[in-house]
């Protein structure tokens, strides 16, 4: 026990770090699942981190209840903006949601009360280690249940053919706006876990370079089921730490670890055990992601 | 009736590629659109199924004017459709085909399964198997619908098509790649399925097939209708035989 309660000590910033990443990866997996490529999470990630960050300081609400007012704000903000990206599809879809995010840094970086440039200093670390773990181990049960659900069905009904999918009876644009709010929900629920893990925000801790680091944590992991996006998460965010005895190489490793997995493991890292599988997908040309 | 369009038309540039259609369709018969290639046959069907919204026009559907309203709308008041080239949902596997195609009729299940003891769709599995056994096709209910042969492909459409228990089903060129074999065994299928009351709209080219299929046939020519009538009837119209010949060949 002295053993795990020392490890737990010592990396207990990567093990916070990992999890959050887990429920980002988490977030996107579920718009990537029903086929839609959006990069607005590190966006509602930031959302959730300032608004739960505020509440506190200014009205010193309960954390519980800051953190959850944060997901919903991202997540009331998420359907108007669904309903307006969703006219778009592939990488216009994926450039509109990067604007949003690009729209919010400037927001952040205008507004006195979020601290400017400066952002936000000084947030009280309220985040243990077992919120960040239930939270993870709550979104991957529900999204896995939902997966096998009519809903689950649908959505990838939709990545595999939308006009089909809409003649089975599924209302299409409903589908994918669910999958975008839930998703901004649980970036929202990770930024505001992170806030208060990390003492301190900025804009740019929410802009293109997260949003990227997000889908690379679900595509690298794969997307056929919640375990690729946790998995993915989990190695991402611990190899720099397992690769530090390398020093100057770690960066070339790291990049080569990333080139061997997408090479050979094109449908992420989970599939390694389905590596037959992935090569009928690939004959019958279906659609890519999952 | 069952189906009724009303001056149904719609263009596409300066192509009018539907071009005030009237047609109506009484229920539990197979009804047969056929025309020459560019008749306007599948412009009509995307009309009538909600992908594509007419210019002018109405189509009634059950009584109710339904003319504009989306696909998946559609869908629930009972208009299935397959499509010409096979839409299949490729990564999914048969089973998941069916069930995808019985969402209309399936309740929403999401939450009931977050307890994790529920498996609230069995009776929806049993039958989709079922309509797969019907189908021939229940062997091959954990095999991806992209690796099956092209006419276990066509059946399977069907398959997912019935799964939502429609009262119209609209098979866009069925035959198209199947053998004489599975052409005739289509034919019973739809034969069987209109005696049992679903109302069948057969656009083809396999005129054998539509002889032998349809109670009655409609003729398309430069989207309009030039001929209606029994299948007889439309093979001795003077009309028929000119916009054939004109473009292809009758038999």
């Amino acid at each position: 026990m002295d053993a795990i309660a020392d490890f737990l000590s010592a990396y207990s910033t990567l093990i916070a770090l990992v999890g959050v990443n887990a429920l980002l990866a988490l977030s996107v997996w579920i718009t990537l699942y029903a086929g839609q490529l959006t990069l607005g999470n590190a966006a509602f990630m930031g959302i959730g981190a300032y608004v739960s960050a505020l509440l506190g300081r200014h009205l010193g609400m309960p954390f519980p209840l800051a953190l959850g007012l944060g997901a919903l704000a991202a997540g009331v903000l998420a359907v108007p903006l669904g309903l307006t990206v969703f006219r778009l599809r592939g990488v216009y879809l994926a450039i509109a949601t990067l604007a949003f995010g690009e729209v919010l840094r400037v927001i952040l970086l205008a507004t006195p009360i979020t601290g400017k440039g400066q952002g936000l200093n000084g947030i009280p670390p309220k985040t243990e280690l077992w919120h960040i773990f239930v939270s993870c181990v709550v979104v991957a049960y529900v999204l896995w249940r939902v997966q096998g659900s009519t809903v689950g069905r649908a959505w990838a009904a939709i990545r595999e053919d939308e006009t089909a999918a809409a003649s089975q009876g599924i209302a299409i644009r409903r589908y994918k706006l669910g999958a975008f709010v839930a998703g901004a929900l649980i970036a929202a629920w990770a930024g505001g876990l992170s806030a208060h893990v990390t003492f301190s925000i900025d804009p740019n801790d929410f802009a293109f370079s997260k949003a990227v680091q997000i889908l690379v944590f679900a595509v690298v992991g794969g997307l056929p089921n919640v375990a690729g996006p946790i998995l993915g998460a989990a190695l991402l965010t611990a190899l720099p730490e397992i690769l530090r005895p390398l020093k100057d190489y770690r960066d070339i490793f790291q990049g080569a670890i990333l080139l061997f997995v997408i090479i050979f493991l094109p449908r992420g890292l989970v599939t390694v055990a389905q590596l037959r599988r992935t090569r009928r997908l690939q004959k019958i040309g279906a659609a890519d992601v999952a | 009736m069952l189906l009724e369009t009303l001056g149904l038309s719609r263009s596409f540039g300066g192509v009018r590629a539907v071009a005030g259609v009237d047609l109506v369709i009484a229920p539990a018969q197979v009804f047969g659109l056929i025309g020459p290639n560019g008749a306007g046959k599948t412009t009509f069907v995307n009309i009538v199924s909600g992908h594509l919204r007419p210019d002018a026009g109405t189509v009634h559907f059950a009584q109710g004017d339904v003319t504009g309203l989306a696909p998946h709308v559609l869908a629930r008041l009972g208009i299935a459709r397959t499509f010409q080239g096979v839409r299949l949902f490729k990564g999914l596997t048969v089973l998941e085909n069916v069930l995808v195609g019985r969402h209309a009729r399936m309740r929403p299940d999401a939450l009931r399964r977050l307890w994790p003891r529920g498996a609230p769709d069995l009776a929806d599995r049993e039958i989709a198997r079922s309509l797969l056994d019907r189908m021939g096709l229940a062997a091959r209910a954990g095999a991806l619908a992209g690796e099956l042969a092209y006419g276990d492909q066509r059946r399977l459409e069907i398959a997912r098509a019935l799964a939502s228990e429609p009262r119209l089903l609209i098979l866009d060129e069925p035959a198209a790649g199947m053998n004489p074999a599975e052409s005739s065994g289509l034919r019973g299928l739809m034969r069987d399925l209109a005696l049992n009351g679903l109302t069948i709209l057969l656009i083809e080219h396999d005129v054998r097939l539509v002889m032998g299929a349809c109670d009655r046939v409609a003729v398309l020519n430069f989207g309009r209708k030039i001929a209606e009538g029994t299948p007889a009837e439309v093979q001795r119209n003077p009309a028929v035989r000119e916009a054939y010949l004109g473009a292809e060949d009758v038999a």
